[in-house]
């Protein structure tokens, strides 16, 4: 154990690129990715599908097969024993990370459990994997956890079998499974956009409990920004396999930079403002991911382009630029440009 | 005051349970509707919300009566269609159409979108002006599709692209009631203000009224005029919008609002949220007397006997609850 790997945030990724090759042609899932998150911090990835969020985290979970998958870069673990590369690391060693030093929760509950083995015995394979014990040690703590996130009658419940668990009850038993050795990283994806408003925030307030519990690193992904804005500590919004922002959930929500932030943040409607004005929507879809455009990704749908001097969207891959101390946004409009933008259509509601 | 162009009175929709197999016996009735009153007049727009598992679908197609009521009138334009048959119902389905949650499951993919579109025209035996396929066309463009695209199949065409095709066939025969289940749930943020914008000018434009079934408030506060919140196949509250987004007087409503995350880290962190416990009962057992008695905050004893009955308590707001919030 080093005294500096403990300063250092416990995952960093570092120009992470996924792309699937297929018939139709090369797909970059997620390019150019860069990003850190420390222990106790939560970072929330937002963006629609295709926007890359998902792939991302499975690579940084090393879950993609690496015979079809073709995969650059770097996602480091800083664990206690050293930093480790999951993307160049051995696949042996990166199983023995999945699960202890990293875990992962998914969106859909039902199909992420076992059908046939009782919520115990699944438990109690996942303890068993990284610590020795008898069946009944195992059982013991399979039945500690599931009482931690909050099921009731938790000794008879171990028993059941998915089907006897409602929604709800499965993501917990799926948040029970992934931290049961105690992870320093949990990965989210979507997790609670299969269940209902007032569950999910049951199970939003238990993830927050939880890494608080454990200190874990928590990475939330979702495209619901009413959710982001509740849990983030820091935002990456994604857009076409890109980070085209990053700063902290103030900076994303007050003083978003770039166009898609600014489009997506104005055209969801809010239950607290009673306004009935038309919604302001972006127009167009996101581009094909085999087919990339040259330059910005957004610029089919931006209506800020044509401001930018030289025809430089049409041409030129905007970089991540720093905008203040820790917010970064992908995009060519100079900053006077984008004043004037954050007013145009914040005034249109 | 106009007429309503439909009323609901007492709409109930009973599914039996069975035991199964070849000497299957009815052992129980899921209630999944249990008694809706409602009025929608010409234009306006009324909100069904409710988590999932609270009759808020069944309600819907039900209206249309692709479920048969178990008991209740549907009186559309004062004629009461609960009792008619499958064929003396044609000529109301022309004016009454539904749109669906999913634009993958709800298109035939061995169907061009001409074809689809023009489906409604075909089974209603309606030529329009000018022939078919120039009115799909220029459906297609009222929606915002290509016309030209008119021969592809609907896996050429993204989600948001495959529900304007489910709206443009909902509109074809200009229906006065559009039924919309969930119709922006599996579309991408930015493309759900997209059709939400669509659905809002083709009202302005034909003058349809909606029954918009939905679960994201956030989306169903913005769209409609009023709104039924639906608890175990009971309405537990109907108010105009800003009367009940603004001043909830159902402990479930208030609670429900309050889950919905705000998109604004200092408001949706001060937030005051209830929390409820736990998850909605079955409905095949609901809960006796009130049946969100189980997860309130303020059940008494009398809430686990009695029913509450929906009751008037200020203008064109009615609640069913014993204890009402202020």
């Amino acid at each position: 154990m080093t005294s500096t790997n403990m300063s250092k945030p416990f995952l960093e990724v570092k120009n992470l690129n996924v792309a699937f090759p297929t018939e139709d042609g090369l797909v970059r899932a997620s390019s150019d990715i860069s990003f850190s998150v420390a222990r106790g911090e939560t970072l929330a990835v937002v963006g629609e599908s295709g926007s890359g969020k998902s792939v991302t985290s499975l690579a940084v979970m090393g879950l993609h097969n690496r015979k079809t998958a073709q995969i650059s870069g770097q996602a480091i673990l800083n664990l206690e024993s050293g930093p480790v590369d999951v993307i160049s690391a051995d696949e042996e060693i990166v199983r023995k990370l999945r699960g202890k030093a990293m875990s992962m929760i998914f969106q859909d509950p039902m199909s992420a459990l076992h059908p046939y083995y009782s919520i115990g015995n699944q438990l109690i394979e996942a303890w068993s994997l990284y610590n020795e014990g008898s069946k009944e040690d195992g059982r013991k703590r399979a039945i500690e956890m599931l009482d931690l996130v909050g099921i009731p009658a938790a000794e008879k419940r171990v028993d059941e079998y998915p089907h006897q668990f409602s929604g709800g009850m499965r993501q917990r038993v799926m948040i029970a499974m992934a931290l049961i050795n105690n992870p320093s990283l949990l990965i989210a994806d979507e997790p609670t956009t299969a269940l209902d408003v007032t569950v999910q925030s049951q199970i939003l307030q238990l993830i927050r409990d939880m890494q608080k519990e454990f200190n874990m690193a928590l990475i939330l992904i979702t495209h619901d920004l009413g959710v982001v804005a509740e849990v983030a500590d820091r935002v990456n919004v994604m857009y076409a396999g890109k980070i085209v922002e990053s700063g902290s959930a103030e900076d994303i929500y007050y003083r978003p930079d770039h166009p898609y932030a600014i489009g997506l943040l104005n055209s969801i409607p809010r239950v607290d403002q009673l306004e009935s004005k038309r919604l302001v929507a972006i127009p167009g879809q996101p581009p094909s991911l085999i087919h990339r455009p040259d330059g910005c990704s957004f610029r089919a749908r931006c209506e800020f382009a044509d401001r930018v001097p030289g025809n430089l969207c049409a041409t030129t891959i905007p970089t991540l630029d720093q905008k203040s101390t820790d917010h970064f946004s992908r995009c060519h409009l100079p900053e006077s440009e984008l004043v004037k933008a954050r007013v145009e259509i914040g005034g249109r509601k | 005051m106009t007429q309503p162009l439909l009323k609901l009175e007492g709409l109930k929709k009973h599914f039996p349970t069975t035991t199964g197999g070849v000497f299957s016996k009815v052992k129980g009735t899921v209630k999944a509707v249990d008694g809706i009153d409602l009025e929608i007049f010409p234009g306006q727009t009324i909100g069904l919300v409710g988590e999932s598992g609270c009759g808020k679908t069944t309600a819907g197609r039900t209206i249309l009566k692709l479920y048969e009521p178990t008991e209740g009138k549907i009186i559309f334009e004062g004629k009461d269609l609960a009792p008619l048959s499958p064929r003396e119902m044609k000529p109301y389905r022309a004016q009454m159409q539904m749109i669906f949650q999913d634009p993958f499951a709800s298109l035939n993919p061995r169907q061009t979108v001409g074809s689809l579109i023009a489906a409604p025209f075909e089974i209603q035996g309606i030529t329009p002006e000018g022939g078919v396929t120039e009115e799909v066309q220029r459906l297609m463009a009222r929606v915002g599709l290509n016309p030209e695209h008119i021969n592809r199949y609907p896996h050429e065409f993204s989600g948001g692209q495959r529900q304007r095709i489910g709206v443009a066939r909902a509109i074809a025969l200009k229906p006065k009631l559009i039924v919309a289940d969930e119709p922006v749930s599996a579309l991408d943020v930015s493309i759900q203000a997209q059709v939400v914008n669509l659905l809002e000018d083709l009202q302005n434009e034909f003058n349809m009224a909606y029954i918009f079934v939905a679960h994201d408030l956030s989306v169903v506060q913005h769209i409609s005029d009023r709104v039924i919140v639906m608890y175990l196949g009971k309405v537990m509250e109907e108010a105009d919008k800003t009367d009940l987004f603004s001043h909830p007087r159902h402990p479930y409503t208030k609670a429900l609002l309050s889950a919905v995350p705000v998109p604004d880290p200092k408001i949706g962190r001060s937030r005051e949220r209830i929390i409820l416990k736990g998850d909605l009962p079955s409905p095949v057992n609901p809960p006796a007397g009130c049946v969100f008695n189980t997860r309130c905050w303020k059940a008494q004893d009398r809430c686990r006997t009695e029913v509450p009955q929906l009751m008037q308590i200020g203008t064109n707001h009615r609640i069913a609850c014993h204890y009402p919030e202020d």
